[in-house]
């Protein structure tokens, strides 16, 4: 809360930009001011016109179905041709592509922008973490409204405020974190009129979100009549606050003590659980930061089975390993702290290898991210440190050096994994997550042979610290297309508040096909009610 | 409650016959009646004299779980005085030619509800009852679930110390744990240090009253530990049911078929998963009661694949049966087969008899809770008003010896550990039970591998008009038991005595808590916490 004044001045900042008339910027890139640095980021672009006709030349358009070398012709923000050799005039931004991937856009499903939590609220707002996001090469993000008070509209609300001043595409899940005819009729208002598919639900932070079997299987009743995808967060709070209880009774109050209070057997747990109430329920189902081998072997089984489980790992739990959590420094240790936990070394590499074959299908960040100041809430308590870590600006870069630059995936798989299952499962395929005449122009262009090192001195995000800090990869978002406007290029951020859309998402998406054959198909199995006589010995 | 009654008026003639003289009593067989039949069974036992304290076994097959061997076995006082080739013995000796035969330890059930008001009735079997039926099927010892009055753990022993005035074989007791607070926490302690109690029962089913949920069982997990005594769970997932119920009741499934359809494998897989995790968090011993799928199965198997402590006890009727019989038209019929978890579909059943031949489950249990037509109909409109609970344990050893030995699938000493030794050891009252061996409590079985029988409610020793293996037959016969010494069951009749049944008393820190403080120890150490830390510039 303390942070609201500075955002608020920010966001006012910006309202005077917008307001200043422009008619004369041209669409030199020169014109748009660099990108800002660090904690108190400000925008200063503005609308451009002529740039909406872009040609991306030469480049290999990867798609996850195909790839081939063609042109990419972009006009008022949608994709008009994909070919070889397309002519235009010269009013066109013509943008070479030679011996680099073109791909769309990544879309990150799991963001947490602007969010209230554990006291605080988020340092990275939806302007701050979109800006970053687009420098590295994600063009669209999922975030999570959570409801006022159990209120679903309060919420929508309230997060309909917050992203006022998005700069790309975003959508919105939606947490479901109490249970009554009030819920269950505003969970319609927000599949039918506001544009959300899919709801969470919290297996943990018992006493705050968490939700019991009884509310989850109600949720998921409800889910699967809407059409809605339901979603979980799954540890089992029951233990993880008994873990933490022990935590604290061994005299361990630091970060350590979070990954110690809240092991991989609760998020396996919590995973199996959630699945065969799923199951049981028979609705699609969305677990999200899948952390563990113990959740993943899980999401394994029941795919197995042919149920519908959907695994996202994220890249913290695919990338790193817990030993940071061990750092003798609290500044460093804290920024690891998140739920479920970074876990130790092993899982990670599992989880690549899920992802790399199917059994987990798209990858997300859980970008949740709070200063070394907010972290510093929990510096005697392990329980007070705000959970979360940044992601947004790296996922595109670290997944594909990771993925494809190991040679375990190629890169029709990192555009799948990247954008276009997240497409299909939240239903807006093929508008976003292709290449393909009428998607919309939300395009990267990535050149294989370029390197990067990340750093906090550097990134985009808001925040001073950065849990990939120091990290070098290969394989580098070069330019960015939001909108069918160029948003990053040549290292430099062009990005303009309010220019972001809102984007509905439909319901029954293509996990719900089938869903009424095998509910029939369940009832004629049942060969019930029997035709009963009563016998003599019973009446 | 409309059995007790019949109930009391039983009591009361089994005291008076306990109340006459009976000085003049030879150690003949003949001079005790033949068996009750069917529901309201009678007694007509005294107490035997001195004479019959002394038996002799002679020549059969002895079987322990780590050994088997031509020998003879003598009995004095009720102990296992001796076992060895050639034994000689004065004329006071009763002498059973067992040649040809097996001589076994008498089956322990772990798993037994004798006298339980439960689902507006009682169970139609009492510990007189149902201990005259385990004995004429050749099981010794029983271990039985107090259910706490209200909650309330003290008071629910001496309810069942009542209960079980009336034993003619050797008991022992499980408690239920269904609410918690620092009561029942203490109570646990004195259960343990003084009563003789070794294991508490968690239901995840029964939502609204025996279920307990996941705080209450991390609750009840750690105090199992540090009392040494055995956590056991009903692994099924009652919100999960209750949904299930609403369910089948929605699609007008009213009949017994509602049962099994309303609470699926996947939710006894769901609990069993959810259990064994929350065990392995707080790293304490877990006994999975009744699994009945193989969704439960395989948790067990993976959680014992990674080292972990768990028992699974599967039960004859999961073993055997299979669902189709909820199916039936016969409402008498169908209902019979009602328990919780419900009798699975075909092909569960069988791969648990697979497990249990390899050891990934460990023992054989019943579930014996037994409630006749006229209870079960209690459910004739609506399923989840039928009394859950099937018959077995009159059936247990023979059916288990009949499917797991007869068909190849186990020796007959791995018949004597799922059966008995297993049970003895789990709850740490071997060798005085579960074994013949010098020493052991004189509870011992003749099996003729060759005999065969029929089972039938017009022939079982249970009081149920039903029986859930009616007609079934089978071969490998127990022709002799004998229980505390006494030859209770011999040529098709039984000789039992209510009173004589001892509690068993079951002292905590079983074998499966062997090594948890080494465990526990390293897991501290593991932890390399709390890191000392500077603070840093930028957090001061």
């Amino acid at each position: 809360m303390a942070l609201r004044p500075m955002e608020d001045a920010i966001f006012f900042f910006i309202s005077l930009l917008l307001l200043l008339p422009s008619p004369s910027v041209s669409d030199s890139a020169t014109q748009f001011c660099s990108a800002e640095r660090g904690p108190g980021v400000e925008s200063c672009g503005v609308p451009s016109s002529s740039s909406t006709r872009i040609l991306i030349k030469g480049g290999t358009v990867v798609n996850a179905h195909h790839q081939q070398l063609a042109d990419v012709y972009v006009e008022d923000g949608i994709i008009v041709a994909v070919q070889p050799n397309i002519k235009v005039g010269d009013e066109v931004t013509v943008l070479d592509a030679t011996g680099n991937f073109v791909m769309p856009g990544g879309i990150d499903p799991h963001t947490h922008l602007a969010m209230e939590f554990m006291g605080t609220e988020t340092i990275d707002d939806f302007f701050s973490g979109q800006a970053a996001a687009l420098a590295g090469g994600t063009t669209m993000h999922i975030d999570f409204v959570i409801p006022v008070n159990g209120n679903l509209v309060a919420g929508f609300e309230s997060y309909e405020n917050k992203s006022r001043n998005s700069c790309m595409d975003y959508g919105f899940h939606m947490a479901i974190t109490k249970w009554d005819d009030g819920v269950s009729k505003d969970m319609e208002i927000m599949v039918k009129e506001k544009g959300i598919n899919s709801f969470k639900f919290f297996l943990a932070y018992k006493g705050s979100l968490m939700v019991t079997d009884d509310l989850l299987l109600e949720g998921l009743k409800r889910c699967k009549s809407l059409g809605a995808l339901a979603m979980v967060h799954a540890e089992n709070g029951d233990a993880v606050f008994e873990g933490q209880k022990r935590m604290i009774e061994l005299g361990i109050t630091g970060p350590e003590g979070h990954a110690l209070s809240r092991p991989p057997v609760l998020e396996g747990e919590a995973t199996s659980r959630a699945i065969r109430l799923a199951r049981f329920v028979n609705t699609p189902l969305y677990v999200v930061h899948v952390m563990s081998v113990d959740a993943m072997d899980e999401i394994a089984k029941a795919r197995k089975a042919g149920q519908k489980v959907i695994g996202e790992p994220v890249v913290s739990g695919l990338i790193l390993d817990d030993h940071w959590l061990w750092d003798p420094d609290f500044k460093i240790a804290s920024k690891y702290v998140m739920s479920p936990p970074i876990r130790s070394v092993g899982h990670g590499k599992s989880l690549q290898e899920a992802l790399s074959t199917g059994i987990l299908q798209l990858v997300g960040t859980d970008h949740c991210t709070f200063n070394s100041t907010q972290k510093a809430l929990g510096l005697d308590d392990f329980r007070k440190i705000p959970n979360g870590v940044n992601g947004l600006e790296e996922r595109m870069h670290l997944t594909w050096d990771t993925m494809v630059g190991s040679g375990q995936i190629s890169a029709t798989d990192y555009v799948r994994i990247t954008s276009t299952e997240c497409a299909k499962i939240f239903n807006i395929y093929p508008r976003k997550g292709a290449i393909l005449p009428g998607s919309d122009a939300d395009i990267i262009i990535l050149n294989p042979n370029s390197s990067y090192e990340i750093s906090s001195k550097s990134h985009h995000s808001r925040s001073d610290t950065n849990v990939y800090e120091g990290r070098r990869g290969q394989g580098k978002v070069e330019v960015t297309i939001a909108g069918g406007r160029i948003v990053w290029e040549n290292d430099e951020l062009k990005v303009v508040p309010g220019s972001g859309k809102y984007v509905e998402m439909p319901p029954f998406s293509y996990l719900f096909d089938g869903i009424d054959k095998s509910d029939a198909n369940y009832l004629s199995s049942l060969r019930a009610p029997v035709k009963r006589v009563r016998s003599e010995a019973t009446t």
